[in-house]
């Protein structure tokens, strides 16, 4: 049985790599801020409210376009409702929390912390304090985004631009499901998801990135199916 | 951008996390849909993959030579093999910069 230390680390020890790609993606995230003409501190603002990379991003750029405030808000709650699938996997594991413990342990919840969690409670689901894991890779991700988003508002226009960083990315979780490509049926779900994905980027609201995912989930439960 | 829109984004994206994790039982999910729950990262992920690789910062897609495919494909094949996440990173990075700086340059 491990210690709530252990999994503490352990947790931030199996987000860590991923920071190859955080940081560089959050100093892009509060550069583009400042260089929209925001002011630096609700940029920094949004590290610390919203938290969600790829949101934020969008927020940014849709309110410098000229969208209403009640687009923006309403793009980044449908971008991040994928947080709902994460949570309906972890709700899980987390269920012997006290429901203060799960309220507070909800904010560090993000897409690279629950993909190494989740992976981590899979093999080990006897240990009696696995939720130190996930506070682990999700204080790892807090600490880091609100020091990158930070750099990269001071920074500002000195992030060079033509080393597409962004393009970090997509390879950050193309690490996390890699080895799944061993298996025909994820391979199967991952492809329906990819190509709904580009079919369905243009739906209003950046929907896509909820809407691939329910139709792939709908292919696994077919495929699940035709497995029995 | 104000404040209070960032604040009623920030609440939104909260209850987007917490919902599921304070509000759901394990009861309430039966067997079945924790079956498919099981795939959840390959039916989320790849959302985000793809468009990160096929379509550019102007919303259209890209070219099939774009050095974004290949950088793909090598992250793919290195992160197959070595399981190492840094690795497919940076092999993906390097790929990618190799093409855009020595070759197409």
């Amino acid at each position: 049985m491990l210690t709530k230390k252990q999994l503490f680390t352990r947790g931030m020890l199996d987000i860590s790599p991923h920071m190859l790609s955080v940081i560089p993606f959050g100093i892009i995230c509060g550069a583009i801020g400042v260089e929209l003409g925001f002011n630096p501190y609700l940029v920094y603002a949004m590290s610390f409210i919203i938290f969600g990379g790829a949101s934020q991003i969008v927020f940014l750029q849709l309110l410098s376009g000229g969208a209403s405030s009640l687009v923006a808000v309403t793009s980044v709650g449908i971008i991040n409702s994928r947080h709902l699938l994460y949570g309906a996997v972890l709700s899980e594991y987390l269920e012997k929390l006290s429901f203060i413990k799960k309220l507070l342990i909800s904010y560090v919840v993000v897409d690279q912390g629950f993909a190494e969690s989740n992976k981590f409670f899979k093999k080990n689901r006897s240990e009696e304090y696995l939720h130190y894991h996930l506070i682990g890779t999700g204080c790892t991700m807090w600490v880091c985004w609100q020091i990158a988003t930070l750099s990269g508002i001071i920074l500002g226009s000195f992030v060079p631009e033509e080393l597409g960083l962004k393009f970090a990315i997509p390879l950050t979780f193309i690490a996390i499901v890699v080895q799944d490509l061993k298996k025909i049926d994820h391979v199967i779900v991952m492809i329906t998801c990819g190509m709904s994905s580009l079919l369905f980027f243009d739906a209003p609201f950046k929907s896509y990135i909820i809407i691939s995912p329910v139709i792939a989930l709908f292919v696994a439960a077919l495929l699940l199916r035709l497995k029995k | 951008m104000t404040l209070a829109s960032i604040i009623a984004a920030g609440i939104l994206t909260y209850f987007t996390r917490m919902t599921m994790i304070a509000l759901i039982s394990r009861d309430m999910l039966g067997d079945k849909i924790k079956a498919v729950l099981e795939y959840v990262p390959s039916a989320v992920f790849p959302a985000i993959i793809f468009p990160g690789i096929f379509i550019n910062d102007f919303g259209t897609f890209i070219e099939m030579n774009d050095p974004k495919i290949f950088g793909a494909l090598i992250a793919v094949i290195v992160g197959y093999f070595s399981k190492n996440i840094i690795a497919t990173i940076s092999a993906g990075l390097v790929s990618y910069w190799f093409l855009i700086f020595v070759v197409f340059n």
